[in-house]
């Protein structure tokens, strides 16, 4: 009975996307009463995918073997916590979390978008209306994850074991959220298209659920960058893997869409160009969900590939992204420019900004699809790897982070520079670690010049703060302060273990010392050990840094359902950075491999990502906080 | 500038026609060697076994067609792929043998136990001859014409509904 209440949740609230899309788009007399009842039924929508959501998760907590779903992808000897978050571990329960929260979105928008002109929020609710309707469409009919299996399974088949970690708990939901949290964004541009009404109001109703979803992508990649980096064992947090560029696209349109939003807010300019980055933004979602599910492109990330479905979220997609930039092509020709700004500006830093985000946006996007162009076109197969993105993107990205600097010392409309003379001394600095880099550290110029922007920003990203009352500051303010800064943590810490990092592949006997970085580590023994659904070989190794000793045990895994071998790194984090340590096969003659890995500051890139994530927080915070005080005001 | 407006969606129309194209078109992830029509890497082995008789590229290149099988005592794979080889060895197939990080006494074992199809077989200590063939694994066997030239390359190990399909490449490479 649960599966069958979550379906028809999942049915109901289709007939009410229909209903939505009907009253918001239908006849001029319809439109005129539909403001009250297209709100009222957006949240009904959003509480009945929450239920059926919640259907899902509680029949994976039971292991229900007689929902096919379940049989194939949980197993009763399963953890608790793998169980529930193994309802999205697998396609259909990816897709209705998907949907979930597309449901949640729209439900959010009719209720706390109060301030937007009804006619814009209706239209918006209608687009929210039509892209909740294909995707229920592609559930009811391509992906049910309800569907019965009768006779039921005898045990299940369990979950691949690489995602039996805490990191499929936060991973996923973070990531789409932030995925999905951009369709609101999408939904406003198109309604706004429709209405004609592109201006500042248009720009802080957006504001909140783009910097929101932001925030989330922001936690969700840099969440996944962690787990790919101590789980896959290969100690990297970066592969441009096809998948992790799906995740990376849309973050680069909504970092562009949170600056150029700003100055459609502030000075009502770069209406066509936000209202363009807002489907973009949304459009590099569906295209990543869509390269996700299909299996187009080949990737580490070992989804099921199947060509039906493929088609069915590629018509979609083709449908939505059309429909939107014809609506673009035929309607921004009437957005008139708005008020014009000097060279020298807030605007034109962030003009600067947004081509530079959108011209990596650019190189990530061709780095991903050029195989498949070029294979349609020549038959030829190629792969793009790490070298290309790194040798384009990499001085771009510095390029944009020597900007930051910049941007937040100018005024707007128009600036004599007059600021810009605090930035010599953190110039100064950026200059001598260059230098220094230079003539004491191995490695690429990049990675140097990246060392040395890094320490420039760091400094500079605190001059907005300079001859400001700190407490009445606004926390906007602080936010991006502490976003530009969490920037330049990020470089130092990519910048110093690409360049510093000592790896070490041996074969080692029990007994055995072997020296990585500053680290002298003792291979003490293997031994066996077990788990509530694995059994392991057990290293154990210890490691000194002069004095004191940290024990590390890293494992080889073998899990039985599914028969799988993973490897369980050892991790020691320390200040100065981590060592992490890989036992690999055993050879013949009785030494086993080991990888040991120093990898200095290393931590700093994550660090950086959750300060950026902070930065968008205290924003959102302090904006709606500011909301309230405003609104009891009147 | 009017016309910049329907660039967006000029893009996505390409993008959308290059992924219906993939769909309709799904990946091969077979990619075929870049040493397949290139002569075989110059190489003089020694005998894996002391007392026999060496291997050599010219060895390759004697006017005869024949299969070059990269295999090693130590591989699992090998021995199953064994009485296949014998089977080719008697429908009139050449075939040489390339020991990957053997020792000779393991490998008279296992000859003696497998049975010994190969002409010659010579010894590749550091796998070094291994990865100038292009190979990454054992065992593996190449399509070697009278030229020294590779024809084709089977990774894995042979079964026997391989060997019509190799008795038939064996005899096109004249």
């Amino acid at each position: 009975m649960i599966a069958e209440a979550g379906l028809a949740a999942l049915w109901l609230a289709a007939a009410l996307a229909i209903l939505q899309i009907v009253l918001a788009f239908g006849p001029k007399q319809v439109r005129l009463v539909a403001a009250g009842p297209v709100r009222s039924i957006a949240i009904v929508e959003g509480a009945l995918t929450v239920f059926a959501m919640a259907m899902l998760m509680w029949v994976f907590e039971r292991t229900d073997l007689s929902v096919l779903l379940v049989a194939e992808n949980s197993h009763s000897a399963k953890p608790w916590l793998y169980k529930v978050a193994g309802a999205w571990g697998n396609h259909e329960g990816s897709m209705l979390l998907w949907v979930t929260i597309l449901g949640l979105a729209g439900a959010a928008l009719a209720i706390f978008s109060r301030r937007l002109d009804t006619k814009t929020l209706t239209a918006a609710l209608g687009a929210q209306g039509a892209l909740a309707l294909g995707f229920f469409g592609f559930l009811l009919f391509a992906s049910n994850p309800f569907a019965r299996l009768n006779p039921p399974a005898f045990e299940g088949r369990g979950l691949n074991p690489l995602l039996q970690d805490p990191g499929l708990v936060f991973h996923p939901p973070t990531l789409y959220v932030g995925y999905v949290g951009l369709s609101v964004a999408f939904s406003l541009a198109v309604g706004a298209l429709l209405t004609s009404r592109v201006d500042s109001e248009l720009a802080k109703a957006m504001r909140p659920w783009v910097l929101g979803a932001w925030i989330m992508l922001t936690l969700g990649i840099t969440a996944g960058s962690y787990w790919a980096y101590y789980e896959l064992g290969w100690g990297g947090w970066w592969f441009w893997d096809p998948v992790e560029n799906a995740s990376l696209m849309p973050w680069l349109a909504a970092t562009a869409l949170l600056h150029s939003i700003n100055v459609l807010a502030a000075r009502d300019s770069l209406r066509a160009w936000t209202v363009m980055l807002a489907m973009i933004a949304f459009s590099m979602s569906m295209i990543g969900t869509f390269l996700v599910r299909s299996g187009v492109l080949t990737s580490v990330h070992a989804f099921a590939v199947d060509p039906e479905r493929g088609t069915f979220i590629l018509a979609l997609l083709a449908f939505y992204i059309g429909a939107a930039f014809t609506l673009f092509a035929l309607r921004s020709g009437k957005l008139s420019e708005g008020p014009r700004f000097e060279l020298v500006s807030r605007e034109a830093a962030l003009v600067g900004n947004n081509l530079l985000l959108t011209v990596i946006l650019g190189i990530v996007f061709i780095g991903t699809l050029y195989p498949l162009f070029i294979e349609a076109l020549t038959g030829d197969k190629l792969s793009v790897g790490a070298p290309y993105f790194n040798a384009v993107a990499g001085p771009l990205a510095l390029l944009l982070a020597l900007l930051v600097c910049v941007g937040p010392l100018l005024n707007w409309r128009g600036d004599s520079g007059e600021k810009l003379k605090r930035l010599i001394v953190p110039a100064l600095v950026g200059v001598t670690v260059v230098a220094i880099a230079i003539v004491t550290m191995p490695g690429g110029l990049l990675s140097k010049a990246g060392l040395g922007i890094a320490a420039m920003l760091a400094i500079s990203a605190f001059l907005p703060l300079v001859g400001r009352k700190l407490r009445r500051t606004p926390l906007s303010t602080w936010g991006m302060v502490i976003a530009h800064f969490g920037i330049a943590v990020t470089l130092v810490g990519m910048a110093a273990s690409t360049m510093l990092t000592k790896e070490v592949l041996t074969a080692a006997r029990p007994g055995e010392q072997v020296q990585v970085g500053p680290w002298l580590v003792e291979f003490k023994s293997v031994a066996p050990t077990a788990g509530p659904n694995w059994t392991a070989l057990e290293a154990e190794l210890r490691a000194s840094r002069g004095s004191g000793v940290t024990v590390l045990k890293p494992q080889a895994r073998y899990y039985t359902s599914p028969p799988t071998e993973t490897t369980e790194s050892a991790i020691k984090t320390v200040a100065s950075g981590q060592l992490y340590t890989v036992l690999g096969k055993p050879a013949e003659d009785g030494r086993w491999q080991l990888r040991l890995w120093w990898k200095p500051l290393v931590t700093l890139i994550w660090l950086g990502g959750a300060l950026i994530a902070l930065g968008g927080a205290l924003s959102l915070g302090g904006r709606a906080w500011r909301g309230l005080r405003k609104g009891r005001e009147r | 500038m009017k016309m910049l407006r329907f660039l967006p969606l000029v893009l996505v129309a390409l993008i959308v026609a290059a992924m219906v194209w993939r769909l309709a078109n799904p990946p091969d992830t077979d990619v075929a060697s870049g040493m397949i029509g290139k002569p075989v890497p110059e190489f003089a082995a020694t005998a894996a076994l002391p007392g026999e008789p060496m291997l050599s590229s010219a060895n390759l290149a004697d006017g005869r067609p024949k299969l070059v099988n990269f295999f090693a005592s130590w591989c699992v794979p090998c021995i199953g792929e064994a009485p296949v080889l014998a089977i080719l060895k008697q429908q009139g197939v050449p075939i040489v043998g390339i020991a990957v990080r053997d020792r000779p006494a393991d490998l008279r074992q296992f000859l003696s136990d497998n049975g010994n199809p190969f002409e010659r077989i010579g010894s590749d200590p550091q796998s070094k001859l291994q990865l100038a063939f292009g190979s990454a694994g054992v065992p593996e066997t190449f399509v070697v014409d009278g030229k020294g030239i590779i024809q084709s390359q089977h990774i894995g190990p042979i079964e026997p509904d391989d060997v019509p399909g190799l008795v038939q490449a064996v005899k096109d490479a004249k």
